[in-house]
């Protein structure tokens, strides 16, 4: 018994460590470049820019084989750091940004199928079989899955209302539009 | 010498462990769409699979023996067999990044490769010694890639073949793998005298 437990022990602390030196020896020095883009992507994989999820959308924009508007979830915000971070030149008049948009489920339409909630890829959406689902507003990332997987349409894309919490006082035009 | 070349035939493909023992078909039917991470994935879990079934020779012998614990044998085997895994996976992520890319899922995934735990402990079972050990693996492995290689070129001409829309995808597959399964089979007659 004793015996057992002595050496597993000292056989998961001595696999443990080599693996750790292994991990240390091998370590893969990732572009930097593409990790600060990563960090700066709405992080929600939603796979609308057509790369596999923001890890890849990242490394393309990087090496520029992506315009850095491809992220509609990022909006004209995105572009435009990302603009400024790679020193590209950008024309923001044809990034389409209707401003932050969540979804929103009309309860007279929803027949609480469940499907929506499988492609949501943040969890935001709650909900039973035959009950009416709801988004919890904290933590849509406005992808818009869920828009095009409704069976009944019920599911839309609403801009988020100004509340207390967020609201902020609105910017001069002139440096909003740069 | 000619026994272990003996052993090498009959254990890659007389015993072929994919077509004839019908272990480790999780990666030979994921992996096989494509020839170039076929034989990829069949040298990574070769790798594996010598790895570990040397250290475990030598775990079984030296710990598990001596001190009578050979019911934790299956769990100090898994052991070894995860940490040789993420070994394999650090070291291809900084040689063979287009080939770590390529495996995906699959690499952590030969953790659960029921060959590289089948293998050990059919060499405990049997009482290889240390080398026939090595050379019954590295046949074993030899035959696993053989065997993923030669399914995913089939897989890629069928790719072109008109199917059936019924059997059309993984159905097809599996009937093609059952197939190979079949001629292996023929191997069982070869004579060595």
């Amino acid at each position: 018994m004793i015996a057992a437990i002595v050496s597993l022990t000292l056989l998961g602390a001595i696999l443990g460590l080599a693996l750790g030196v292994a991990a240390r020896k091998f370590a893969v020095e990732g572009d930097p470049l593409i990790d600060e883009i990563e960090a700066m992507m709405p992080g929600s994989n939603c796979g609308q820019c057509g790369q596999a999820g923001c890890a890849g959308a990242a490394r393309a924009i990087a090496e520029g084989t992506a315009p850095v508007t491809s992220c509609p979830p990022g909006g004209k915000g995105l572009a435009a750091a990302l603009a400024a971070k790679l020193g590209v030149t950008l024309d923001l008049s044809t990034v389409v940004d209707e401003g932050p948009k969540l979804a929103q489920v009309s309860e007279e339409i929803c027949i609480g199928c469940c499907r929506c909630l499988k492609v949501c890829p943040t969890d935001a959406i709650v909900g039973a079989a035959k009950q009416i689902h709801n988004v919890i507003r904290e933590a849509c990332t406005g992808c818009g899955n869920c828009v095009e997987r409704c069976p009944t349409e019920a599911v839309a894309m609403r801009p988020v209302p100004v509340t207390l919490q967020h609201w902020v006082w609105p910017k001069p035009e002139s440096t909003a539009a740069a | 010498m000619s026994e272990y070349l003996v052993l090498l035939v009959s254990t890659a493909l007389v015993n072929n462990v994919v077509l004839v023992r019908f272990l480790g078909l999780c990666p030979f039917m994921g992996v096989s769409k494509r020839v170039d991470s076929a034989l990829g994935m069949g040298l990574a879990t070769s790798f594996v699979i010598v790895l570990a079934a040397a250290l475990s020779w030598i775990l079984e012998h030296w710990l598990l023996a001596p001190l009578g614990l050979g019911y934790l044998r299956i769990m100090t085997f898994i052991l070894v067999i995860a940490a040789v895994v993420q070994f394999t996976e650090a070291v291809l992520h900084k040689m063979a990044p287009n080939l770590y890319q390529m495996l995906g899922i699959y690499l952590p995934l030969i953790a659960t490769n029921c060959s590289v735990l089948g293998l050990p402990l059919i060499n405990m079972q049997e009482g290889h010694g240390f080398v026939t050990t090595l050379v019954y693996d590295f046949g074993s492995a030899l035959g696993f890639t053989l065997a993923m290689v030669i399914f995913a070129g089939m897989r890629e001409r069928l790719a072109l073949a008109k199917v059936p829309d019924t059997f059309a995808g993984t159905p097809i597959a599996f009937v093609l793998a059952s197939l190979m399964s079949l001629a292996f089979m023929g191997f069982s007659g070869l004579n060595f005298k």
